[in-house]
């Protein structure tokens, strides 16, 4: 189809769906109305697990297994992006060269911030039974501490640090954990994915009963399927030559 | 009741895939190829054992397990259900014997990403359990887009050719705006209900007249699973997809995945909105849709040269048959569906992995370029053009079941009319993969001009998906079509298994039973008059009929000059040019058709119900 | 204020479809993709908000007792934003191969799936 079929053809379903929305909006409830009845439930139940998050107690305690499910689409998208971008017999692999200048100042600010960002990963990922934050939020910030020294143009240094096979190993173990760890629940007989751990006291460190096991899990789960993410996106760009490259060169 | 060991098959058969593929993807990179492969099969057996037993355990009414423990009181609950009637766990079942299948067939021979394929295929399986168990919309949300992420990289797992990337992005981006649109489906039934679970869903919906945000929500909720069943006019994403991907990927797809899409749409109806969308409503919307998308696909089916997109065009047409069945909205309908649906997997999915075979060996899938050249002692020779019967609605194989049972289902719902569409469309779709067979196997027939590549894709000079081109087919590749074929027949002539098929169709559509089993642990219902799901003798003359008519069709398309006057012969061409240009490969078309035909539902939906 | 957070959702979803089909570029339509999602999120977000209530995390300063918006959705959004970051990674995967085999990246020059 031209160009103008494809915005006409679109236009026609993009006006059906706007009025469709607009009959949808005229049934809604009012906005910032107080009649949420899935919190009503999930408030009390959050705090009868003595978890301080709700937030946290619904992703990891009430509806963990949507959860698991997010944690297997991550390892999926993981082991599929590794299998797309893995490399093929038409390229050659080289090793990176030295990149190009990057100022002193973002050297510096890299190797301060990396320390204290990976801190602070760990603090969002062990703390989010309490604080906002989480095993999601924790682990993407570690990853990102890593790759701080990418922007350091010290590209080696993050390869000597990122030995991927560790890396997939955290990501496998972590991810098969999460499963495992319901499993337990299951073998205990309070069902799968059940909150089986002792729960503490309320807004302590120590609460929330697999809440704070799930995040740990789950923060290691997110950080290094990142980095593995990340490594095959960089070895793209900066670690392999194409064939037509090579025999332009050559 | 929510405890005893049954309850605890359903999470079961969901985690241990996963953690078995962890384990798979460890144990490849530590130990050898050999292990990795032998652990996925042995994995797939597990799991088809789990949802087998479930099957047995669900013959006397649901099973219902709470995840976590958060058990409903007073028909309210924090957490999700994993409500499992028989037709769910035999669709799980029918996933994990696909994928054993399949990685038999794959075993130690096919070209892939190190263990990265058999960890991929063992996630799809999960996604596709959690998929056909769970009893909670969010959760299917979630499973949806698992099955999603996995087939895409399966779908491009042949990096190289650049068709493979072309068609997995294709799929991907259009699944994928399907869910985002489930998702706004979703949001709008939490807006109006605050409930998240199917039983929860239907509770509060049940006797509310539909008005302008419930149509809204069904059109949305279903706007994805309908992108997943490939109905027109979404369904521009399967023929690319299948084109590419590898042939045991191809095999789960048409096999099941698809047909989950087909599931989710009766599921979340007769669960959630049966109560307050009026049945004639959806019945005559399905019709509609349910008849263009099997003529469109029969139509591009016969016109295609490119074996596995002339295969994937007949599982469009098979779509548009079961999404007739479910229009019917009558316990006979479901069961005819749910025995096609069966069948259909075991046919479909050998006649891929036949292709697959002959790509293996001689580099193409192009009915040209193979005219003659396999040779009619291969033993994939007879399989295929038996199962081009079978496809067709020979007796007694499971399809030729499957027809014959929703036929009679169309007839005694007041639409005898239905039942030549039927024959019609099995006819044409089994008559092409004959011809296709006939052709490539045994060179009956003139040998096709080579095609233009400006108009249609070519099949020709395609990678061998093996390592290396394959002198023998191995043996665990013709065990594996085997397999299917068998399991085809066996749909077909076990009457244990159609009866069981029809009692759980009756109980499928039984929305009380639903919501009492899932919220308030009441024990099974009695299951009202079960459907006859068996041969009865004009189903088996039709299924005669339309084989032979199957057998006419390959025939006049081989041998018979056209009869048609030419004047009306260009202007059918001329026509169907125009369908066929639309099937573009342009990303953006694609984009257009979906958002057209989510407006196009809603028309069909929303119009006879404005006050 | 009340129909606005709810029709911008709506228009994000549109205005994303529009972005993949005029796009000439497949990192763009990738992009488009992500836009079109963020539109659920607003959605979900808007639906689950209560006026002068706080955050559903409780601390020393905001007791249990404390009115909170909806943590469901807000659970909801964060497994949606998970999945729409995994979708993404996967599509520029397959936009760097498309690269690589093709030599284009304009949807217009893709022309080898047809009929």
């Amino acid at each position: 189809m031209n160009r103008r079929a494809r915005l006409s053809v679109f236009g026609l379903g993009a006006a059906g769906l706007a009025v469709l929305f607009a009959l949808a909006l005229a049934g809604m409830p009012d906005f910032g109305t107080s009649d949420h009845p899935y919190r009503d439930l999930a408030v009390p139940a959050a705090v009868a697990h003595d978890t301080a998050n709700v937030v946290s107690s619904v992703n990891f305690d009430q509806r963990a297994l949507d959860t698991l499910g997010e944690e297997v689409i991550l390892l999926s998208a993981v082991v599929g992006a590794t299998a797309l971008l893995r490399p093929t017999p038409h390229e050659t692999q080289r090793p990176p060269a030295p990149g190009g200048r990057v100022l002193d100042g973002t050297i510096l600010m890299a190797y301060l911030l990396l320390p204290l960002t990976t801190l602070i990963g760990l603090d969002v990922v062990v703390h989010g039974h309490l604080t906002p934050g989480g095993g999601f939020q924790g682990g993407v910030v570690l990853a990102t501490a890593l790759h701080l020294l990418y922007l350091a143009g010290r590209y080696e240094s993050l390869a000597r640090l990122r030995p991927l096979d560790w890396y997939v190993w955290v990501e496998g173990s972590s991810a098969a954990s999460f499963a495992g760890i319901g499993l337990v629940g299951l073998g205990l007989g309070s069902g799968f994915l059940a909150n089986v751990a002792p729960h503490g006291s309320f807004q302590n460190l120590l609460s929330a009963g697999t809440v704070p096991i799930l995040n740990v899990v789950t923060g290691g789960a997110v950080a290094g399927g990142a980095v593995v993410l990340l490594a095959q996106f960089l070895n793209q760009a900066l670690g392999t030559t194409p064939q037509a490259a090579q025999k332009s060169a050559g | 009741m929510y405890q005893g060991p049954a309850t605890a098959l359903a999470p079961l058969a969901v985690a241990l895939p996963v953690v078995l593929a962890c384990v798979v993807l460890i144990v490849e990179r530590w130990a050898s190829r050999r292990l990795a492969d032998l652990l996925a099969v042995g994995t797939t057996v597990l799991v088809f054992g789990l949802t087998a037993a479930l099957v047995a355990a669900t013959r006397d009414g649901r099973v219902v397990t709470w995840s976590g423990g958060w058990v409903p009181r007073g028909g309210l609950s924090v957490g999700i259900a994993l409500v499992v009637d028989q037709l769910a766990a035999g669709i799980a079942c029918l996933a994990a014997g696909l994928t054993c299948c399949a990685l038999l067939y794959s075993w130690r021979y096919l070209k892939t990403a190190r263990a990265h394929y058999q960890a991929l295929m063992l996630l799809f399986l999960a996604g596709m359990v959690g998929f056909s168990l769970t009893g909670d919309l969010f959760n299917m949300f979630v499973f949806f887009e698992l099955m999603g992420v996995t087939a895409f990289a399966l779908t491009g797992l042949h990096i190289e050719e650049p068709d493979s990337v072309q068609g997995s992005l294709n799929f991907a981006v259009i699944n994928s705006l399907g869910a985002y649109l489930s998702l706004m489906g979703i949001g709008l039934l939490y807006a109006r209900t605050g409930q998240l679970g199917l039983a929860q869903l239907g509770a509060r919906l049940a006797g509310r007249h539909a008005d302008g945000l419930i149509v809204a929500a069904f059109v949305l909720v279903t706007i994805g699973f309908l992108v997943k069943a490939a109905m027109v006019p979404l369904h521009f994403w399967l023929a690319d997809a299948h084109a590419v991907a590898p042939a045991p990927v191809c095999v789960l797809m048409s096999g099941v995945m698809v047909e989950l899409g087909v599931y989710a749409l009766a599921r979340v109806y007769l669960t959630v909105f049966s109560a307050s969308i009026p049945a004639p409503v959806v019945q005559r919307t399905f019709l509609v849709t349910g008849l263009l998308t099997a003529a469109l696909g029969s139509v591009m089916c016969f016109a295609q040269r490119h074996l596995k997109r002339l295969l994937a065009y007949s599982t469009i047409a098979h779509t548009g048959l079961f999404l007739i069945g479910f229009a019917l909205l009558s316990p006979d309908g479901l069961a005819g569906v749910a025995l096609y649906v069966a069948g259909h997997a075991g046919v479909k999915g050998a006649l891929f992995l036949l292709v697959g075979v002959v790509l293996d060996r001689y580099q193409s899938v192009d009915e040209g370029e193979l005219f003659g050249r396999v040779g009619g002692r291969h033993p994939a020779c007879w399989m295929f053009l038996l199962a081009a019967l079978a496809l067709a609605g020979l007796p007694p194989f499971g399809p030729g079941l499957g027809k014959a049972v929703t036929e009679e289902a169309a007839a005694t719902a007041g639409h005898p009319w239905l039942v030549a569409v039927f024959v019609l469309v099995s006819a044409v779709t089994g008559g092409a993969v004959l011809r296709a067979g006939l052709r490539v196997f045994l060179g009956r027939g003139h040998r096709p001009e080579p095609i233009e590549p400006v108009e249609q894709m070519s099949g020709g000079r395609k990678e061998p998906e093996t390592e290396n081109t394959l002198r023998r087919t191995p043996l665990t590749m013709l065990v594996a079509i085997g397999m299917l074929l068998i399991g085809s027949t066996a749909v077909g002539v076990l009457p244990g298994l159609a009866a069981a098929v029809g009692r759980a169709a009756a109980v499928f559509g039984d929305q009380a039973g639903y919501l009492d089993q899932a919220l308030f642990a009441a024990s099974a219902p009695p299951v009202a008059a079960a459907p006859v799901a068996w041969w009865s003798s004009s189903g088996v003359l039709l299924g005669v009929a339309s084989t032979v008519l199957a057998a006419v069709v390959a025939g006049l398309s081989l041998y018979a000059h056209p009869l048609v006057p030419h004047r009306l012969r260009s202007h059918l061409a001329a026509g169907f040019e125009v369908v066929r240009g639309l099937h573009s490969g342009h990303l953006g078309d694609y984009v257009a058709w979906l958002i057209f035909g989510a407006a196009g539902l809603a028309a069909l939906i929303g119009l006879p119900l404005l006050p | 204020m009340g129909v606005l957070a709810y029709a911008v959702a709506g228009w994000l979803v549109i205005v994303g479809a529009l972005g993949m089909l005029r796009s000439r570029n497949l990192v763009q339509a990738t992009v488009a993709l992500s836009v079109a999602q963020s539109g659920t999120y607003v959605f979900l977000l808007a639906i689950g908000y209560q006026w002068s209530a706080t955050a559903p995390v409780f601390s020393s300063g905001s007791p249990p007792t404390n009115q909170v918006v909806d943590p469901v959705v807000q659970a909801m959004a964060l497994t949606d934003i998970v999945v729409s970051a995994m979708v993404t990674a996967l599509l520029l995967a397959l936009t760097i191969q498309i690269e690589k085999t093709h030599r284009t990246l304009d949807p217009d020059e893709l022309q080898r799936l047809k009929g």
